[in-house]
């Protein structure tokens, strides 16, 4: 009896699989089967000795599993066989521990070859130096036309929002939910671009999967890949390193342009660093660095310290009625600059500029709860740098 | 012959109440501890597994925070690993490997009592930080993932009692590795040589070296972590002229042999279960002896593929690809072995032999990803995926937890005097081995298009195949408990069980009375 429920049970649960499968545009299911193909050499490369070792695979399994089978159909009490008594020959086992190793020696020729082209990064037209922090990438163009140009690139405020517990958001109404950014990578096409991938804090990974290769990003190590597009387009990533609470949450976006569009940006991008330049002699009043603050602490203290300020009990502290957001003004510009060593709370000094870095502290200390009524100015940061 | 009589009263039959459990240095006893302490931490792993695919089942983040995601998938991996697949084969080893190598007891009882009574404690160890918070479960346990590396790990508060839970699972598998050791080479029965023994004391004599080759190396990394913590040191400390990769290359020389450690024991269960319901002698007895030694020797070679991201040398790449490819090669020659020894048979299909059948086919399967991902360019596009975790789950729970509960079915009958019914037996093997592959199949899929491992939320792409994973999740869950029943249920009560249990069932242990006596072999075997 009860097996027989249990075998309707059964049942049930694979005619809602099915269900599911029919009911679902079949296109969902079918698009994520295999390795992506990818858009350079690097990455075809990859996906043709995916392929191969793929097949080889599959030829292998098959051949293992027919006998199983064969054997398990043909060699039943059941069917009255005496069971034979052979139990060795050394001959069969020289044979296939032979084939075997024949068939590695195949593989491992081309993959040695793919290997050492992928891990070539000599002669690069440009580099960019990409470092990981929890929970966002910086990028630095360290030489030719875009030198000095540098930003963090966070996940973008709307997949931000929609992402929080409770947010009763519907994930598919944004076309690329949890994997755009504000500020994406940007390079020319035909170019051999060199990543120089480093971390800030714990080890990180950059993984664009249409490039074909990640690179772990660790403190202390620079290690490198490259890359050359012909096509311009956006690709898109994400970490793959476990780096702490919001690893799902620091997307890689990457846009390839012509070299027209790309001077372009390179022109914007300079014009945008001058006018922040500008922006951080002059005196603000209060509410323009709160309205400012909150949207520097939603980019970058939010993960932790929660959108209402009160963190994460026993794991990430409030900001909320907290000693240093409260009390004395010098002692809160130095954690949020300097950091505190051992813990989470990394040092923003290199991350904000001197604007960004006096609207957190005033926001902090007059929002999430919090009425000081002081304010700090940006030349007081820069006065401290 | 008054003295002997006193002697025999004092030793035959068990003694009472809890203190048996806690005080005794019977290996059958001590073998069900450690059975018992294995299922009920598959229960609270799986349990664990299930919050994750519950957060998973569709995008957005419903059920937990991130930070709690992560120590699900932290702890479950723990758990798993140093709470159940572990104990779950040294419990195996604890009751048949004296019995079938016609020993009384084991070598060293009293310390087998230790090896076993540290476990519980340290698993306290391991789970108590996740209640250490002012709410229920707040989320303060480890959620670094199981490989704990450095730095990450340092960032973790409570990263002591975590230290210690490891060092004291260390002590325990150490012990126990000796006194397995110790037992092989020096309770045999007369006639009993080496290449004569069962496979399964093989297996788990070559895992016994391996234990206590790799146990220290992951006390000596996790130490290194202390004082990092506590003490001002920086080995893994960049800032201070430390090498965060160095954690990854110490606690891989560790991890790698690991892994076998959690499979070659497997290979023996099933090496023992086929010729059985075979009816025909294990093919190619000596090869697969060799075989179990050569991977035994290359997992210590080959660590470094579970790194091909982190900037090795290209020399470095090349060379941990073609080591870790090798491991291809005495692999195939196992699954050809059992194929043989299949072949020509007289094979009927008993629950133990249904799970040693699903044994070869999946852990094939998981063998399969796992040469595809030797392959280092190739790895730059696996590594850290889904597929990975499909991969790992294929080898650890098609392979290893199937192997333990083969063997479970297999032996409970000599273990309890009943036979398992076959309708129960068989009905779990099914549920399980069809919910299994629709949990962890559709993971190679979303694993190759792109999705990484430990994440709680994913783009909208992955959602179909996450749905399918996670309704799989839930059967599977759900089919362990009910092994809980047909366990309890065979405990209880059941066909009376022969001495030879299965008809080619062949081995001392099938020589002794079904359910097998308090103490066996008092008088050695002699064997021809």
């Amino acid at each position: 009896m009860f097996a027989k429920t249990l075998r309707r049970a059964l049942s049930s649960v694979w005619g809602a699989v099915l269900l599911l499968s029919a009911s679902t545009a079949i296109a969902g299911f079918g698009d994520t089967l295999n390795l992506r193909e990818g858009v350079t050499s690097t990455s075809k490369t990859v996906y043709g000795l995916h392929m191969l070792i793929f097949w080889i695979c599959v030829v292998a399994c098959v051949a293992v599993f027919a006998v199983l089978i064969y054997s398990m159909y043909a060699h039943r009490k059941s069917k009255g066989v005496v069971p034979a008594t052979f139990h060795e020959s050394t001959t069969v086992e020289v044979i296939w521990t032979t084939i075997p190793f024949l068939v590695l020696v195949g593989m491992a020729v081309p993959a040695t070859t793919a290997l050492l082209a992928l891990e070539d990064t000599r002669d690069a037209d440009m580099s960019i130096l990409v470092t990981g922090y929890q929970w966002k990438w910086k990028y630095e163009y360290i030489d030719g036309a875009a030198e000095g140009i540098s930003f963090f690139s966070n996940l973008d405020a709307r997949s931000n929002e929609m992402r929080q517990l409770g947010s009763g958001a519907n994930p598919a109404d944004h076309e690329h939910y949890l994997v755009d950014v504000d500020n994406r990578v940007v390079v020319p096409i035909n170019k051999k671009i060199r990543f120089l991938i480093t971390a800030n804090d714990v080890i990180h990974s950059w993984w664009l999967p249409d490039l074909g290769w990640k690179q772990d990003a660790i403190p202390g190590f620079i290690n490198d890949g490259w890359t050359e597009l012909s096509e311009p387009g956006v690709y898109r990533g994400k970490c793959a390193e476990l780096c702490g609470k919001d690893h799902g949450f620091m997307p890689i976006v990457l846009e390839a342009m012509t070299e027209d569009d790309y001077s372009q940006w390179i022109a914007d991008q300079k014009a945008g660093a001058a006018a922040a330049a500008a922006s951080a002699t002059q005196t603000w009043t209060l509410d323009d660095l709160v309205a400012r603050g909150e949207s520097v602490y939603n980019t970058n203290c939010v993960a932790c310290h929660q959108a209402n300020g009160q963190g994460i009990p026993g794991v990430f502290p409030a900001i909320t009625g907290s000693a240093i957001a409260t009390g004395e003004v010098g002692g809160h510009i130095d954690i949020v600059m300097n950091g505190k060593a051992g813990t989470a709370m990394q040092a923003f000094a290199g991350q904000l500029d001197d604007v960004d870095m006096a609207a957190i502290v005033t926001y902090q200390r007059n929002a999430l709860g919090n009425s000081v009524g002081d304010m700090v100015q940006p030349s007081e940061i820069a006065a401290l740098r | 012959m008054s003295t002997a009589t006193t002697h025999d009263d004092h030793h035959h039959g068990a003694p009472s109440g809890i203190m048996r459990w806690i005080t005794t240095t019977n290996h059958k006893d001590i073998g069900t501890l450690y059975l018992w302490f294995a299922f009920i931490n598959l229960l609270i792993g799986g349990a664990m597994a299930m919050v994750i695919r519950a957060e998973l089942f569709q995008p957005g983040m419903q059920v937990v925070d991130p930070n709690f995601f992560n120590m699900m998938t932290t702890m479950h991996g723990l758990i798993m690993i140093f709470g159940a697949v572990m104990p779950g084969f040294v419990g195996l080893a604890n009751w048949q490997i004296p019995m079938m190598i016609g020993a009384p007891d084991m070598a060293l009882p009293r310390m087998n009592n230790w090896s076993f009574w540290i476990l519980p404690f340290a698993a306290i160890m391991l789970i108590a930080p996740m209640f250490t918070g002012g709410a229920f479960l707040d989320g303060q346990g480890p959620a670094f993932g199981w490989t704990m590396y450095a730095p990450l790990s340092l960032q973790y508060d409570k990263l002591s009692f975590f230290i210690f839970a490891v060092h004291m699972l260390g002590f325990s598998s150490i012990m126990g590795a000796i006194n397995i050791i110790a037992t092989i080479l020096n309770m045999r029965a007369p006639g009993m040589t080496l290449m004569k023994m069962p496979l399964f004391v093989w297996t788990w004599f070559i895992t016994a070296f391996l234990l206590i080759a790799v146990m220290p190396v992951l006390a000596g990394a996790v130490t290194m972590l202390l004082t990092d913590k506590y003490f001002g040191t920086s080995f893994f400390a960049a800032a201070g002229g430390g090498d965060p990769v160095m954690f990854q290359h110490v606690f891989w020389f560790f991890g790698h042999p690991e892994v076998y450690i959690m499979i070659l024991p497997a290979f023996g269960v099933v090496s023992q279960i086929i010729p059985t319901f075979a009816r025909k002698p294990l093919f190619g007895y000596s090869s697969m002896v060799y075989a179990t030694a050569s991977i035994a020797f290359l997992s210590f070679i080959v660590w470094a593929h579970h790194m091909f991201t982190v900037g090795m040398p290209v020399a470095g790449e090349l060379y941990f690809m073609y080591a870790t490819v090798m491991i291809a090669v005495p692999t195939a020659v196992k699954v050809f072995n059992w194929m043989a020894t299949m072949w020509r048979g007289a094979m009927t299909f008993e629950t133990p032999m249904l799970w040693a059948i699903a044994f070869v086919f999946l852990f094939s399967l998981g063998g399969f990803t796992g040469l595809m991902m030797g392959i280092a360019p190739a790895d730059m596009q696996y590594h850290d995926t889904y597929f990975i975790v499909a991969h790992f789950h294929y080898v650890l729970v098609t392979g290893a937890v199937f192997s333990i509960i083969a063997a479970v079915y297999y032996w409970l009958p000599k273990w309890t005097g009943h036979m398992v019914n076959e309708t129960h037996g068989k009905i779990h093997f099914w549920w399980s081995a069809i919910s299994v592959n629709v949990l962890f199949f559709p993971q190679h899929f979303i694993g190759l298009a792109g999705m990484p491992r430990r994440i709680p939320d994913y783009s909208v792409q992955f959602a179909d195949w996450n749905m399918v994973s996670s309704i799989g999740g839930f059967a599977f869950g759900l089919a362990q408990v009910y092994f809980l029943f047909v366990l309890i249920k065979t405990i209880k009560g059941g066909e009376k069980a022969t001495d030879q249990v299965w008809e080619g069932a062949e081995g001392l242990e099938w020589t002794i009375p079904s359910p097998a006596p308090y103490h066996t072999f008092e008088t050695a075997p002699t064997v021809k």
